[in-house]
């Protein structure tokens, strides 16, 4: 049985009187593939940021362990040092910098000095950017920047990737290509990517967690999820197909 | 695997032949105009690099970075008092400052202080800084044989020696060169530090400091670590300015220091290193012409040139001159490349023009 990489425990975050995440205990699995789902305001941010860091959080609210490590109030640098790699809801790029330097600065900690250059052409080449590597990144679309973060997530060869909404905003044959390149991610690294487009979480396939105000509603195959009642009542209503 | 400089372009390039002109002259000039002013302006120009580096390349805007340079040469006069040579009043001089400025960054970057409040405590302490210098008249506060004098501050202090030799003093000529030599070493230092994976982060910290810390490097300790060396380029600057003026005052901390600094820098280009030397040295040359007259109160003037250079050169003198230029260069490649397009088309037209020629020559 593969090793548990991610694992929240009673994890809880309260925003004033909002209960954003209630109690969670969240496993995952070497190699999985799981989305985070859910209708706005359900949580699934708030979940991921206290995951990765981005919220500070302390013993009272629950623990986090990654990779076997508890990382409850850890600062997101040393979270990532454990192997995580992660890509944030609106595309957190270095604007001002050129596509080839934004991926050198985040191979640069993992490969050395040396091993940066041929990391970087590496995924420049996976990632069909060689045409845009000169050009600063806060030219590029929308579409092209979440390409760039999820290029600065693959130099780093992480055991953990957490993707938030990388979907957001991008066309159809981009979102054929982003399934592709998480799949491609998933060979190496546990991956949890957090959504609410329905038609992407179902190209992505695996498992399915299902969040709803702030709390697990339900886990498991995508199409035991989706064809759920329950779920079908607070997620996805009379529109669900 | 292309060359490493020609992929990383953001953090600038060094101009060695500029750089080596501008030493030339630099190294001339006293053959021809009197060193005094020469030597405040390059202590000057060294004061906006210190700050220029942080800001324009790390992204951190000190309020009070005068607090450093009046640090420096705080630290030098008492040492230098006390010790009766130099040597190490300058090294103090320098450090110092540089471990001030990391206790006070660890403190505001460890503790993820934003911008606003950031600005706000470098400011301040640069003016709890001036207040207390101030408030120090009388014999109670001397460190060792150095009285800090009050608002009149420490005057007749051992001006800079040649190390191991008290006696030689340098002043005058050999001053100005030991200025122009600091400013030179410090951005040589400042040009190898962007060079280097610390600029790098540090550019990518000035972008996207979250960004950088989800790529697993520890922000705050970059930040810290450019902080003291900015400071400690101050505390050489104030340094060498207490032995050209001989005298140290509590206005060295002044709002009007760290001001004056920030529009240097401002005016000058920030996101560039010779932009701060340059805007210093302008504005600075234009403050001692404009304290010898009394029509006009000087502040009121530098704060117009403020106002027009946000106004009508955003970027800056230098970026600007050197988008300018860039510019003009692309229009005579692109002229260039037409001319030689319509070359070509008029070489291909012409044998055809000759053969009809050929034809009616032919025809009749």
């Amino acid at each position: 049985m593969s090793e548990m990489i991610v694992e929240t425990r009673d994890l809880s975050m309260r925003f004033g009187g909002v209960l954003a995440v209630n109690n969670v205990n969240f496993n995952l699995r070497e190699r999985e593939l799981r989305c985070l789902i859910g209708p706005n305001g359900a949580g699934k941010s708030t979940l991921f940021k206290c995951m990765t860091g981005l919220h500070e959080i302390n013993h009272s609210n629950g623990r986090v362990f990654i990779r076997g490590q508890d990382v409850t109030g850890w600062r997101p640098h040393e979270i990532v040092r454990l192997g995580v790699g992660i890509k944030t809801q609106v595309p957190s790029v270095m604007n001002g910098l050129t596509v080839w330097e934004n991926l050198w600065l985040s191979a640069r900690r993992i490969h050395g000095k040396n091993g940066a250059y041929p990391e970087v052409d590496r995924v420049i080449e996976e990632l069909g950017l060689q045409t845009h590597m000169r050009r600063n990144v806060g030219e590029l679309a929308h579409g092209q920047r979440q390409i760039v973060e999820i290029g600065l997530v693959l130099c780093q060869r992480p055991k953990l990737v957490l993707l938030d909404e990388p979907a957001a905003g991008i066309t159809g044959a981009e979102a054929d290509r982003l399934v592709e390149l998480i799949h491609g991610i998933n060979q190496q690294a546990a991956v949890v990517v957090v959504d609410h487009d329905m038609n992407f979480v179902r190209m992505l396939g695996g498992s399915v967690t299902v969040l709803h105000q702030g709390a697990v509603l339900m886990e498991g195959a995508t199409d035991a999820v989706m064809n759920n009642a329950k779920v079908r009542e607070v997620y996805i209503g009379n529109r669900a197909k | 695997m292309i060359g490493d400089a020609a992929n990383f372009s953001s953090a600038g390039r060094t101009h060695w032949g500029w750089i080596i002109a501008i030493s030339l002259l630099l190294l001339l000039l006293p053959a021809v105009f009197d060193t005094n002013t020469p030597t405040l302006l390059g202590i000057w120009a060294l004061f906006a690099l210190s700050l220029g580096l942080m800001w324009g390349y790390a992204g951190i805007l000190s309020f009070g970075h005068a607090a450093y340079f009046g640090l420096g040469a705080y630290t030098y006069a008492i040492t230098s008092m006390n010790l009766g040579e130099s040597t190490a009043a300058w090294m103090l001089a320098i450090l110092l400052p540089a471990f001030v400025a990391a206790l006070i960054g660890a403190m505001m970057f460890y503790g993820r202080i934003s911008d606003v409040y950031m600005g706000v405590i470098t400011l301040v302490f640069s003016l709890i800084m001036a207040k207390f210098m101030g408030a120090t008249a009388g014999d109670a506060y001397s460190i060792g044989n150095a009285r800090l004098g009050g608002f009149n501050g420490i005057p007749a202090f051992p001006i800079l020696n040649v190390p191991g030799d008290p006696s030689t003093l340098i002043i005058g000529v050999p001053l100005y060169y030991l200025v122009v030599c600091c400013l030179i070493f410090c951005y040589l230092i400042s040009r190898w530090v962007l060079s280097s994976a610390f600029g790098r982060i540090l550019l990518g910290i000035r972008e996207n400091e979250s960004r950088i810390e989800l790529l697993g490097y520890n922000a705050p300790a970059y930040k810290t670590a450019i902080f003291s060396l900015s400071a400690a380029m101050a505390g050489m600057a104030g340094c060498l300015f207490a032995s050209w003026a001989e005298i140290v005052t509590p206005a060295l901390f002044g709002l009007g220091q760290s001001v004056e600094v920030i529009i240097w820098v401002i005016a000058g280009g920030l996101g560039t290193l010779m932009g701060p030397v340059i805007g210093a040295v302008l504005l600075g040359t234009m403050k001692l012409l404009l304290g010898g007259q009394t029509f006009i109160d000087n502040s009121l003037v530098i704060g117009a040139i403020l106002v027009l250079v946000v106004l009508l050169l955003p970027r800056g003198l230098l970026p600007t001159a050197m988008g300018w230029r860039k510019q003009q260069d692309q229009r005579s490649v692109s002229r260039a490349r037409n001319n030689s397009m319509r070359r070509r088309t008029g070489e291909r037209r012409q044998p055809r023009a000759t053969a009809g020629q050929d034809k009616s020559g032919g025809q009749s």
